[in-house]
């Protein structure tokens, strides 16, 4: 019988596991309460709410596209980036997406679109620019890895309770503040306490799993490539050119920072809780744990 | 991958299944037969060179294990992907032995745990007679690839001519031929092009 190298981290899945259920009661409860304090509205919050979550996961491809002024780019056109991920889509038994190039000094690349055979993986040029050709490779298969993944429905469906609670947040205070009722006042004052409660928790939660899923892509991708130590020293080149670039320029970019690879501002400044990527080191040390889980000799 | 997979963001790396590689001589008859095109004798296995002592081993024992028999040196090359080709040479009549060595290289990289970093194999065909099927502008015989995926266990013809461009009209003409021997990739967008592989 044929081994394998590959080594599930059980720890990283058991983690992710307990925030998506965590999300998942939060969700629910969300409901519940909802459906008992508004009946006469909580349908049409909800469809509200869905619907709009919907559209942003269902034209997810072309928004990031346009957001980050990326153009798609045909086999004629860029060649070589095609080539690479003609055989890292054969390598890995999946559709191919499109390919983006956005025009942009920033050394960055994201994965999106709502299903494998619906995504499109862009790269920036200041990307392509800095790194090698081993290096773009590695940045590739860990936005490949999100497409395989579902990353983005995954966010999406994730992201969207924090929408549906402030959308209640919202509603709370408009139609409570107009109540005649004190007994109702109070239920919406109640309701609009705990909607701020629950948009925090799930926008904790919700960054919790991006991270989560940043350390899942990276391994795929090593594994992927059989090369982590490509796609290491891609993150330390990316990471240290972001520092570097003035923040100005980045907040431009900043709402696209769930989908990129590494995220354009600066951890530091914000705390590692409300962040969508993991830290560096803790990325670095994952990869060089698959590196030396490939390199064992076979015994 | 399943509906948990996606949703707890694991994904496994896929396996390779090498059996189909058996049925290429019956696909050889019939390409010759039918499009009068012969083997060459070259065969090449395309995988992911994993950096690390482990691959490094495993990889110069299987060179060291084709070597063994006395027959043409195996020959080891790198394109400008970062992807390693092991190039087989057999004498153009001795197909069986060359896909028993290209099998031999995938079962060995398998089994040191390699089996993900394999992308794919071909065994070269050409025409039996230039002048049979001279091309459009006289450069001479065809030449052909047929090449096994290994994560999709399907075959697809590979013709190139000049730089990047290739042959689509004998490529669909080899897919018509050989669709009863070797199961056949259906999904066009999976025909990779091989352009820098060496020993075609």
């Amino acid at each position: 019988m044929a081994r394998t190298r590959f080594r599930n981290d059980r720890g990283l899945t058991a983690r992710m596991g307990v925030v998506a259920t965590l999300l998942v009661v939060l969700y629910l409860g969300v409901t519940a309460g909802l459906v008992v304090a508004l009946p006469q509205y909580s349908v049409l919050i909800a469809l509200i709410a869905i619907g709009l979550g919907w559209a942003q996961w269902y034209y997810s491809d072309k928004v990031a596209v346009r957001v980050m002024r990326a153009r798609e780019v045909t086999a004629e056109q860029a060649p070589e980036l095609h080539a690479v991920i003609d055989r890292l889509v054969a390598l890995a038994d999946m559709p191919k997406p499109r390919v983006a190039v956005s025009d942009t000094d920033l050394p960055n690349a994201f994965a999106t679109g709502r299903s494998p055979s619906h995504s499109v993986v862009c790269v920036t040029t200041g990307l392509l620019r800095r790194l090698d050709a081993d290096e773009v490779e590695a940045v590739l298969a860990h936005e490949l890895s999100h497409v395989a993944h579902r990353d983005v429905s995954v966010m999406t469906v994730a992201s969207t309770l924090g929408v549906l609670a402030g959308l209640i947040m919202r509603w709370g205070l408009f139609f409570g503040g107009g109540g005649r009722d004190r007994n109702n006042a109070v239920v919406f004052i109640a309701v609009w306490v705990a909607s701020i409660a629950v948009y925090a928790i799930s926008f904790l939660l919700t960054r919790a799993l991006s991270r989560y899923r940043e350390l899942s892509a990276d391994r795929a991708a090593a594994y992927l490539t059989g090369r982590p130590s490509a796609l290491a020293s891609a993150l330390t080149k990316i990471s240290g050119d972001i520092a570097r670039i003035p923040s100005r320029d980045l907040r431009a970019a900043e709402p696209m920072n769930a989908f990129f690879i590494a995220p354009a501002l600066s951890g530091r400044s914000v705390g590692a809780l409300f962040s969508t990527h993991p830290p560096l080191e803790q990325r670095l040390a994952q990869l060089a744990q698959v590196s030396t889980d490939l390199g064992r000799p076979t015994g | 991958m399943g509906f948990f997979d996606a949703l707890l963001g694991r994904s496994k790396p896929k396996a390779a299944n090498l059996d189909a590689l058996f049925a290429v001589p019956q696909a050889a008859l019939t390409l010759q037969a039918g499009l009068g095109m012969v083997p060459t004798g070259v065969g090449a296995v395309c995988y992911r060179a994993n950096e690390g002592a482990a691959f490094q081993t495993a990889q110069r024992d299987v060179q060291q294990l084709l070597d063994a028999d006395g027959g043409p040196a195996v020959e080891r090359s790198q394109d400008a992907y970062g992807f390693t080709w092991l190039i087989c040479r057999q004498p153009a009549d001795a197909l069986e032995d060359l896909v028993t060595e290209l099998h031999a290289v995938n079962t060995a990289l398998q089994d040191d745990g390699f089996g993900p970093s394999l992308l794919c194999s071909y065994v070269g065909f050409t025409d039996t007679d230039p002048d049979m099927n001279p091309d459009a502008s006289g450069r001479g015989p065809r030449r052909l690839a047929l090449v096994y995926l290994y994560k999709r266990g399907t075959f697809y013809p590979f013709a190139p001519t000049t730089g990047d461009e290739r042959d689509n009209q004998l490529e669909l003409q080899v897919r018509g031929a050989v669709d009863g021997d070797v199961p056949i990739e259906p999904d066009l967008t999976r025909w990779l092009a091989l352009g820098g592989a060496p020993g075609l």
